[in-house]
């Protein structure tokens, strides 16, 4: 019985992993080593502003040992969504770590690299011709969207990792990627079920997350069969059961019986979770079925102005029992100094944790309750010293604000911090999460050769 | 004879988590299929809109995933993951309404 093992080091590149649970998992021969090195997850600033939500250090950490490991034995090393949000600046940070890592390691491979950027003319035109789909609860997209974004990335299936593999390639930097496609396109190029790798896949790009007790930093072995897979962590501390790896199957999706990605959909009404020994469990009956017609998930942010913060606490009970009236006293004072500047073209906001500073408009029990309570005023406007402006006005109002029955007339804020206000830059939203129809799983996402010879073209 | 336990009690697992930029998913799994299945017709899209005082039009999807005990809803974000005025980007701790949920077991 033939099978294909593909070790997942870490839940995303820089996680880091220990090295005991990496040499574990290359002493099991693996036929690839894949990591999924991005997320939405930590908001839209990070794809737009073309910045990585990980630390360089930490990133090479992990990839020179992966890319020693994988020129050793001479197995494919893929990487998917460089940089964390996959478009060209990120996919260039990532290039250069790994050149970094060549030239001081002496290592020798053909590097793949593969873009994700969508053209802005051709979404546009994709638009007229209505082949972008909405993602409800999204909204239809606008021209304006498309044009007021600063990166837009579709997410590739395995096809284009499928071709690196075909040219030859022996490591593939992967722009936004579908997360299981790193793992699985060597299986499925192979001619492994697509249902079963993609799976295997969804559940191997968290690493050990899927493993009790859970780790995002630590490695896991996949091991794919004709009929099933078998998932083991390797840290002899964790092991999977069937309903971590079940339980997993939930994380971060809507609904775990479906999940749609490039191309069609992995249908788990007939997956079999069984535990085969202690640590491993045996997945059957994932299927694929292919959408009628090939859709790729594209993601955009845009920039909204700038963001100023200002971090203080309020310890006086008589402050906390009147601080609605108080702040809309200082909102209007706010207004009022700065008349010549319309409200509407910049947003102020006051966080009250105690209150409803975690939940906000869900808070079902928007009450403080406690003897204190956190307060973040944030101004976000058109340029950073417009946010600095409004930030530092409502900051020094709401610290002498005279309020009915005030007995602490030196202040009413206790400020963390000398400054008290901070520049948190250029604020992004996410613009575009939305469906594009391509006939070709490759042609929006161009590779190129590179000859790696100890970090020199 | 059933008793009145606390969520909190037998539950396992009680998340919140992103499920993309513009949902919410919500996740209590239980230990064992006998727990779970008590608990199925218990912890419903009613509940959920109500503990949540949200309209079920805005919930967008409910599961009973049997192969992990599990019961699954996703509400759509009131707003969008690091929007203005957006106060959980990774949306993990929008779960703790779930807590105060009473079950007859």
């Amino acid at each position: 019985m033939r099978e294909m093992r593909v070790l997942s080091p870490t839940a995303i590149l820089g996680y880091g992993f220990p090295l005991a649970s990496f040499e574990a998992g290359m002493a099991r021969n693996p036929h690839v080593l894949a990591v999924d090195a991005g997320s939405t997850d930590p908001g839209p600033y990070y794809l737009g502003a073309g910045v990585s939500f990980t630390d360089r250090f930490a990133v090479k950490r992990d990839l020179e040992l992966m890319l020693r490991a994988g020129r050793e034995r001479k197995i494919p090393v893929i990487i998917g969504t460089a940089g964390g949000s996959g478009a060209k600046p990120h996919l260039e940070w990532n290039l250069e770590i790994i050149r970094e890592i060549a030239r001081e390691q002496g290592l020798k491979f053909r590097l793949a690299v593969i873009g994700s950027d969508l053209d802005k003319d051709f979404l546009l035109k994709e638009l007229e011709n209505g082949k972008l789909k909405v993602l409800p609860p999204g909204k239809p997209l606008e021209r304006q969207d498309i044009e007021a974004s600063t990166y837009i990335v579709g997410q590739m299936g395995v096809e284009p990792i499928i071709k690196a593999l075909d040219s030859g390639a022996e490591v593939i930097l992967a722009g936004r990627a579908y997360d299981p496609t790193v793992f699985a396109a060597l299986a499925i190029k192979a001619g492994y079920d697509r249902g079963l790798a993609l799976h295997m896949g969804k559940i191997l790009e968290c690493a050990s997350i899927a493993a009790l007790p859970g780790s995002g930093s630590d490695c896991m072995l996949g091991t794919l069969r004709e009929d099933h897979f078998l998932l083991e962590p390797l840290n002899p501390e964790r092991k999977c059961t069937t309903t971590s790896v079940a339980a997993h199957t939930l994380y971060e999706k809507t609904n775990p019986y479906s999940l749609p990605g490039p191309g069609g959909v992995i249908d788990l009404h007939q997956a079999r979770f069984e535990q085969v020994s202690e640590r491993v469990v045996k997945v059957s009956g994932s299927r694929f079925i292919p959408g009628d017609m090939y859709t790729v998930k594209i993601e955009g942010a845009k920039p909204i102005g700038f963001r100023t913060v200002s971090i203080a606490g309020a310890r006086d009970p008589i402050f906390i029992s009147n601080i609605d009236s108080i702040l809309q006293g200082v909102r209007a004072r706010v207004t009022d100094n700065f008349s010549h500047i319309p409200p509407e073209s910049y947003y102020l906001q006051f966080h009250i944790y105690g209150r409803n500073g975690v939940m906000g408009d869900l808070e079902p029990d928007p009450v403080v309750k406690g003897h204190e309570v956190g307060i973040v005023i944030e101004a976000v406007a058109p340029a950073q010293d417009q946010a600095n402006t409004i930030c530092s006005f409502a900051r020094s109002t709401l610290l002498h604000y005279g309020y009915p029955g005030r007995l602490s007339t030196a202040g009413n804020l206790a400020f963390l911090y000398s400054p008290s206000d901070f520049k948190a830059g250029a604020v992004f939203r996410f613009s575009i999460h939305h469906l594009v129809e391509v006939d070709d799983p490759c042609a929006p996402f161009p590779m190129e050769l590179l000859e790696i010879q100890g970090g020199e073209l | 004879m059933s008793k009145r336990v606390r969520l909190t009690e037998v539950a396992s697992v009680v998340r919140s988590k992103n499920a993309g930029p513009y949902e919410l998913t919500l996740d209590i799994i239980f230990p064992d299929p006998e727990t779970y299945r008590r608990a199925k017709g218990q912890i419903t899209p009613e509940l959920i809109a109500r503990l949540y005082r949200i309209p079920q039009s805005k919930i967008i999807a409910y599961v009973e995933f049997d192969p992990a005990y599990a019961i699954k809803a996703t509400i759509e974000r009131p707003r969008a993951s690091g929007d203005l005025g957006e106060t959980d980007v990774y949306g993990a701790q929008q779960h703790a309404p779930l807590l105060g949920i009473e079950l007859e077991l």
